[in-house]
């Protein structure tokens, strides 16, 4: 029993069974991080070097938190702080990294692809945290692990992800993720924030965020990544949170108690208003908890392969 | 495969009443000491351990859970293939109890030396103690020992024990495989 691939470079490369063994390991490890001494000597002889080329605060945390209680040596590194800046390429920061000994690279890259072109050219097992606007695979699996946990499995569940589903690697990764599992996915946003063939991931598009409230158990709200927006692709914030914010007004005049989501960080009072990001149907700061679990779980299961 | 019965019926009956005795008389009402049983195939041994106390000791509060060691193990990345994890269930202090570790078989002692590492995270044991339904004697790789031993056999790496369980496989026996030759 292991995982079918080398590296975690994108939702795309697991199977179900991939991620039903993610979500059985990380089940142990969730019991570890409810005990006193929340360690475990798994990983005492991996060294594992996180390389972010883009701002983090949560993902970084947790990976380097997953990575110290599974006893495993890590070293950080931070674009902006290092010799990139000095012209150095992709692959020779990371080779001088491995130089000094280390096993498993945990990156961060603004650009797509980046962790599969590393991939193909270092001799270091890769997780991609995230690269550009096309993946980012833990994001998903806590996710969806979050939701398992909720409702005891995924399978049949109706999740809508709602926001700039354009720019995201979470929108991506989680379609992928929750359809792997059985689940049905909705994607809600304005026109032009939506992907023009998004329908052949065999996901539903609706533009009325009331429509997709109704129709859905779970709701995923994400950030506009200002940030990736190179045009201007809605008039104003204030005119996008008056119609794809999710407010308690809206919330309370659904039939049915939905499971809200978030993947951070929140633009508060933009797609989403404290009083609905700090109520008891987000599961917001579950799945934070969940994250160290998983991403301890996909170390431990790409460690354990023998090379 | 040969097989050959070592512990079947009226004998595994007695053996685990003799275990349970032998418990006793160290442990007295059990009022400071917990018992463990080693995940995946221990805890049944614990189980069966603990109901046969009960009955033994009417009224008496005998505390029992189950260890994983998973995380614990010393052949991770050295082995082919990978061990999904079983559930750790220790729903009580163990610092300053007398705890006994049971598994059914004790064969190198790397097991064993893993859910010693894996036990101290939830504490520091007053004592700690060994019982094995069956002693693989003169294997050991660690230098291990049993404070309590069902029966002794002497075998060859080659060869196989496997205890079955009524709860589980419908039977209680002890059974010694060997490669047909």
């Amino acid at each position: 029993m292991g995982l079918s691939t080398r590296h975690l470079l994108g939702i795309k490369d697991l199977n179900r069974a991939d991620i039903e063994l993610i979500f059985e390991t990380a089940d142990g490890f969730k019991s570890v991080l409810n005990r006193p001494i929340k360690r475990v000597p798994s990983l005492r002889d991996v060294t594992i070097a996180n390389i972010f080329f883009e701002n983090s605060t949560r993902t970084r945390l947790s990976f380097e938190l997953a990575e110290k209680r599974l006893s495993a040596d890590v070293v950080n590194f931070a674009a902006s702080s290092s010799s990139v800046s000095k012209g150095e390429t992709l692959i020779d920061t990371v080779n001088n990294i491995l130089a000094m000994k280390v096993d498993m690279v945990v990156m961060r890259h603004p650009y797509a692809g980046a962790g599969i072109f590393l991939s193909k050219h270092v001799n270091a097992q890769i997780v991609n945290a995230g690269d550009g606007a096309h993946e980012h695979p833990t994001q998903a699996l806590l996710d969806a692990f979050s939701i398992r946990e909720r409702y005891g499995s995924v399978e049949g569940k109706k999740i809508a992800i709602v926001g700039d589903i354009l720019h995201s690697r979470v929108a991506l990764s989680n379609i992928l993720c929750l359809k792997q599992l059985g689940a049905e996915v909705m994607v809600c946003g304005p026109t032009t924030l939506i992907p023009k063939y998004i329908g052949a991931l065999g996901v539903k598009v609706e533009h009325d965020l009331l429509k997709a409230l109704n129709w859905c158990d779970v709701a995923n709200m994400l950030r506009i990544q200002l940030e990736r927006q190179d045009i201007k692709y809605f008039p104003s914030l204030r005119e996008y949170s008056m119609l794809y914010g999710l407010n308690k007004q809206i919330l309370d005049s659904l039939d049915k108690e939905i499971t809200i989501m978030h993947p951070g960080p929140i633009n508060r009072g933009v797609e989403i208003t404290s009083d609905v990001a700090d109520s008891k149907q987000s599961i917001i700061l579950d799945q934070v908890e969940n994250g160290v679990a998983v991403r301890m779980a996909v170390l431990y299961l790409l460690a354990g392969q023998t090379q | 495969m040969q097989n050959s019965i070592l512990l079947d019926g009226q004998k595994f009956q007695i053996t685990i009443q003799r275990l349970c005795r032998q418990l006793i008389e160290n442990h007295d009402d059990f009022s400071n000491s917990v018992l463990i049983g080693i995940q995946p195939r221990g805890i049944y041994l614990a189980k069966r351990v603990a109901e046969e106390l009960r009955k033994i000791l009417p009224g008496k509060t005998i505390l029992q859970g189950d260890l994983d060691i998973t995380f614990y193990r010393d052949d991770f990345r050295r082995r082919e293939s990978q061990l999904v994890p079983n559930q750790t269930k220790i729903d009580f202090i163990i610092e300053g109890k007398r705890v006994i570790m049971m598994d059914d078989v004790l064969w190198t002692g790397r097991t064993i030396r893993a859910a010693m590492d894996g036990m101290l995270y939830f504490g520091r044991p007053e004592k700690v103690e060994l019982l094995v339904l069956v002693d693989r004697r003169y294997s050991r790789h660690l230098p291990v020992a049993a404070d309590y031993v069902g029966i002794e056999v002497d075998s060859i790496a080659s060869q196989k024990v496997v205890v079955s369980w009524k709860e589980t496989d419908g039977e209680d026996k002890v059974v010694l495989l060997s490669e047909a030759k």
